[in-house]
């Protein structure tokens, strides 16, 4: 099958990405210079540019739009100020996840949804069965570039190429005809991997001058980054991946997403199972844990207790931040206390690891 | 990508200096290289014995879990004990840091291995 390319495709060659593919697209997991590692500290003590145009773009509009956004997903959509941006899983009736998006609120009649590249088609094909009069839907996932500007010093790089106050920008909010460079961008202060930082929607044309401009105004400062350490980023801080912490056959209460799901709602799709599953208690539930043994949990892997399976780790790896072999896993609700310990199989031996609480990084925040 | 002459090389991308009976195996830059930060070294059990060819440990880097084979038959004497806490030597210096020392039950295995002209030719296939 032929890899689709972003149209950042000829700044990963430039910048000598090693490309991979990524659910069907040609990214860099990481670039030859730098490598993960390098990669995952440069944006923790400095700034890291993203290529993540592959993710999917919706755009709701019309008088039914806040009504149907609000049934759709399980977070409470008519809370958000125009401008506001709220994350949510968005749920089948049975609980399970379709995928998991942010939404930005524009107007009561209009909202741009962006959700995960893989399950673009899918999630627009959902969306479009659950439309309603009154909303017209438009996939514009092939109309953007994205790029995210991850880190403590994302800020003062990009007002270096912006007249507005990106201060103004509050966390979860976004600007739209922002000029970055004299490219016309949405900028939202949004990402993915537990520092401060923005996300630059673009046209496709502009792209590969948005990112040059990036990284020559943070020459010293900023590096490119691929998907590699987005991964070592976002699973460090905790951050849950579509296919890993939720997936169709988890649902966002055993995740451990309770605070964005509302059930104070009057109606919304999944919410009778999930109030259901609330009030009786999910059978399984996600946990932190962190190796006691020498061993590095991977996704996938059984977990076990007294050799009975209980299990499974959802992502796994060796935090470079924490410098730490750590874990998150669905188990069974009566393993999910701080304290228990079981048993990563690895390589079929049991390697024995800790549930505890705070295990993973958090950002300390200055403001 | 460096190559070492005097070594034994196999197409699993490991590297052999012969000491007498010993062989040290290694992995090369070559491998080093295509698997990134390496984060994680199971060293083989010690006394443990096995056939050219078979998986002694795993050598894990941060996106990825690989096999690591021994390219001659014999017995593990020793396992490099420094790459437990540092791992990443492996990366910086691959030559350098052995990864396990067998007592080679049979020098014939020697034979199927490449010679380091031989390797870079094997290697510059790979990456075509």
């Amino acid at each position: 099958m032929q890899l689709q390319r972003t149209p950042l495709y000829p700044m990963h060659l430039k910048y000598h990405g090693k490309l991979i593919d990524f659910g069907g697209w040609e990214l860099p997991v990481e670039y030859e210079s730098t490598g993960i590692i390098t990669e995952h500290h440069h944006v923790r003590r400095q700034a890291g540019l993203f290529d993540v145009s592959h993710m999917g773009e919706v755009d709701v509009r019309g008088e039914q739009a806040e009504a149907f956004v609000q049934n759709l997903v399980v977070n409470d959509i008519t809370s958000l100020a125009e401008g506001q941006i709220c994350y949510s899983p968005m749920c089948y009736p049975d609980g399970g996840c379709v995928d998991d998006l942010l939404v930005y609120k524009y107007a009561r009649d209009h909202f741009f949804i962006v959700v995960n590249a893989a399950n673009t088609d899918k999630d627009f094909a959902w969306m479009q069965e659950q439309a309603i009069p009154g909303v017209s839907l438009q996939n514009l996932s092939s109309s953007y570039a994205e790029l995210a500007l991850q880190g403590p010093d994302a800020e003062t790089v990009l007002q270096r190429l912006c007249d507005a106050d990106l201060g103004a920008i509050r966390y979860y909010w976004f600007h739209y005809q922002v000029q970055i460079a004299g490219i016309e961008c949405i900028v939202s202060r949004t990402g993915y991997t537990g520092e401060d930082g923005f996300e630059l929607f673009t046209d496709p044309e502009w792209a590969c001058s948005l990112w040059e401009a990036i990284l020559d105004a943070g020459r010293g400062r900023v590096l490119p980054i691929g998907l590699g350490a987005r991964d070592s980023l976002r699973f460090e801080a905790r951050l849950p991946l579509y296919g890993h912490e939720i997936d169709r056959k988890i649902t966002p209460l055993e995740a451990r997403l309770d605070r964005f799901v509302k059930l104070d709602k009057p109606s919304f799709i999944g919410r009778e199972a999930l109030a259901g599953q609330y009030q009786s208690g999910p059978q399984r539930l996600l946990v932190e844990f962190e190796m006691v043994d020498r061993g590095i949990p991977r996704a996938h892997y059984e977990i076990q207790k007294d050799g009975q399976a209980i299990g499974w780790v959802t992502s796994g790896g060796y935090a470079p931040t924490l410098n730490k072999n750590i874990g998150l896993g669905l188990v069974g609700h009566e393993f999910a206390a701080s304290g228990e310990q079981f048993d990563v199989i690895i390589r079929h031996k049991p390697v024995r690891a800790k549930v505890g609480e705070s295990i993973f990084y958090k950002r300390q925040k200055n403001s | 990508m460096e190559i070492k002459d005097g070594l034994y090389y196999s197409e699993d991308h490991e590297w052999v200096r012969v000491e007498g009976d010993k062989a040290y195996i290694g992995l090369t830059d070559f491998a080093q290289e295509h698997l990134g930060d390496i984060v994680f070294v199971e060293a083989p059990d010690l006394d443990g014995q096995f056939e050219a060819g078979a998986v002694i440990g795993a050598i894990e880097s941060v996106k990825a879990v690989s096999d690591m084979h021994t390219p001659v038959s014999g017995k593990v004497l020793a396992a490099n004990e420094i790459l437990d806490d540092s791992p990443d030597l492996l990366n910086k210096d691959p030559y350098g840091q052995h990864i396990a020392v067998l007592e080679m039950a049979d020098r014939a295995d020697l034979d199927k291995l490449m010679s380091s002209a031989d390797y870079a030719a094997f290697c510059d296939k790979e990456a075509e």
